[in-house]
């Protein structure tokens, strides 16, 4: 009938990007037990991220924050079938080989934990399995799709339930595509140099409008109308960490947000999933954060 | 080429939604994306894209499309899954979620993440007699795959070891493998040629 004629390749380029493009139009939703994951499973979530602390948790406990004990990650693994993503700091290339040995579906590269290296993004090329990586801005999503980053989610201010960081950096990174598009051909040499990103990853991007990869919004998402509001300025998807589990009505607020994110453009629907929910995160501003308290600034 | 005067629907509840449109405009269909059950009732043909089927599955009952899908399939509407897609189109689903469902339509039983995780997603050239040569560039990803084929159902394409990955029957075709991301159209060119040949009158009466 038919057969194989080459051989297989796995890890390649493409299957790390698809593996993002199948996630569109979805919620990757933060646990840290496997109770919660199967409760984001059934929520509609079409992934979970696999985590020790959310990010609120992270930030009122402070210390450093590491990569998840294995056996917590098993656990989530063997709880669901949906895709499960773990985080390893920033730099921390044996993390992210330990993530690796573990068979997570992606590794987040996360300013959320404490970085091992203020220098060195890992070199996420040698990789089987592929990484999302956060930025907050244009020539920072670049860079990390040069180092091999197969799939973006802006920074936002993780832990924090204020949505206004995470609009600023999926607003920064559009306008700065719109830009590109703009430019004359002669002139994205320097755009290529003012990004920090090379030439040809920015005319790329200056020739089809989007990221080379998918693009989701993370960081203080924690109502419907947040994650519509995302995906109408242009998300492809929408990452939600302690907006779910650190508020009133876990299961509820996860299944609505799952239903925003699809109906994002369409109020009445979306009216209706935000009734009742319960006591959303109680949040903080991030206006009353003092600025080394401020995730987003991790990485460059 | 009879029949198919309204547009083809790609159902865009989550999942690669994009990759398909624009195959299948690159093809000269006229595409409409599909969330309501006025969606269903205007559709000659549909796709089902990669995504996640228990998240697909629950948002197609949530928002009311899996009935008029499951009515519309059953009175002929010609169907296109891949992935997430062809989980959705078998009467059998192994392994899904608690509480998952699909909409039927394929006398087949199909099981999700076959391979396994993420580390076994992979791509490789397969040769699809119905489509002809070239060989087609498959990707595969945390794929499902086709564990019995029912006596109506054609078995279109097949991994060296023996394992199902592409059927049809009928006005129904299914792929493990994402012919939406290789930009291959000959896939979607088989749909589409199944929705011309088709009867299907839509399922409202007038």
């Amino acid at each position: 009938m038919a057969e194989i004629v080459e051989k297989s390749e796995f890890g390649s380029h493409r299957v790390k990007r698809g593996l993002a493009e199948m996630l569109k139009g979805g919620v990757i939703m933060d646990v840290v037990t496997a109770d919660q994951a199967r409760i984001a499973e059934d929520a509609g979530a079409v992934a979970v991220m696999a985590l020790e602390r959310v990010p609120a948790d992270i930030r009122s406990q402070g210390g450093v924050a590491r990569m998840s004990d294995p056996d917590l990650i098993d656990g989530i693994i063997n709880a669901v079938s949906i895709p499960v993503m773990a985080k390893a700091r920033i730099g921390h290339f044996v993390e992210a080989q330990i993530l690796q040995a573990l068979k997570v579906d992606y590794i987040d590269e996360s300013e959320v934990l404490s970085p091992a290296d203020y220098v060195n993004h890992i070199d996420k090329w040698g990789f089987n399995v592929p990484f999302v990586c956060g930025a907050t801005n244009l020539g920072e999503a670049l860079r990390r799709i040069t180092e091999g980053a197969a799939m973006i989610r802006s920074k936002g201010e993780a832990g924090t339930g204020d949505v206004s960081e995470a609009t600023k950096h999926i607003r920064t990174i559009n306008a700065e595509i719109r830009r590109l598009q703009s430019l004359n051909h002669d002139e994205l040499y320097v755009a290529a140099k003012e990004l920090q990103a090379p030439y040809t990853l920015v005319a790329e991007v200056a020739e089809t409008g989007k990221l080379p990869v998918v693009l989701f919004t993370a960081g203080g998402v924690a109502t419907p109308a947040d994650a519509a509001m995302m995906m109408q300025l242009g998300a492809d998807g929408v990452f939600v960490g302690s907006g779910i589990f650190k508020s009133g009505n876990p299961a509820e607020r996860a299944v609505a947000i799952v239903k925003a994110t699809t109906a994002f453009d369409d109020p009445g629907v979306l009216a209706q999933v935000s009734r009742g929910l319960g006591e959303a995160m109680v949040g903080i501003n991030v206006s009353d954060l003092a600025a080394p308290h401020r995730l987003a600034e991790r990485g460059w | 080429m009879a029949g198919s005067s309204g547009p083809i629907g790609v159902l865009a509840l989550q999942g690669d939604v994009r990759e398909h449109r624009s195959i299948l405009e690159r093809l000269g269909a006229e595409v409409r994306l599909v969330r309501s059950p006025d969606d269903v009732a205007a559709i000659n043909g549909l796709v089902i894209p990669g995504g996640e089927s228990s998240v697909i599955d629950k948002l197609a009952r949530v928002f009311g499309v899996r009935e008029p899908l499951r009515t519309a399939i059953g009175a002929g509407l010609p169907v296109y899954g891949t992935c997430a897609g062809l989980i959705l189109l078998a009467d059998e689903v192994l392994d899904g979620i608690v509480g998952q469902v699909s909409f039927g339509g394929l006398d087949v039983s199909v099981r999700r993440n076959a391979f396994g995780s993420q580390a076994d997603s992979f791509e490789t050239e397969l040769m699809v007699p119905v489509i002809g040569a070239p060989p087609m560039h498959a990707v595969f990803i945390r794929a499902p795959v086709v564990e019995r084929v029912g006596p109506g159902v054609e078995t279109i394409a097949m991994l060296s070891d023996g394992r199902v990955v592409a059927v049809r029957q009928g006005n129904i075709l299914g792929s493990s493998f994402h012919p939406e991301m290789t930009n291959d159209g000959r896939f979607h060119r088989l749909f589409l040629d199944n929705v011309d040949r088709s009867q299907y009158q839509g399922t409202v009466a007038g």
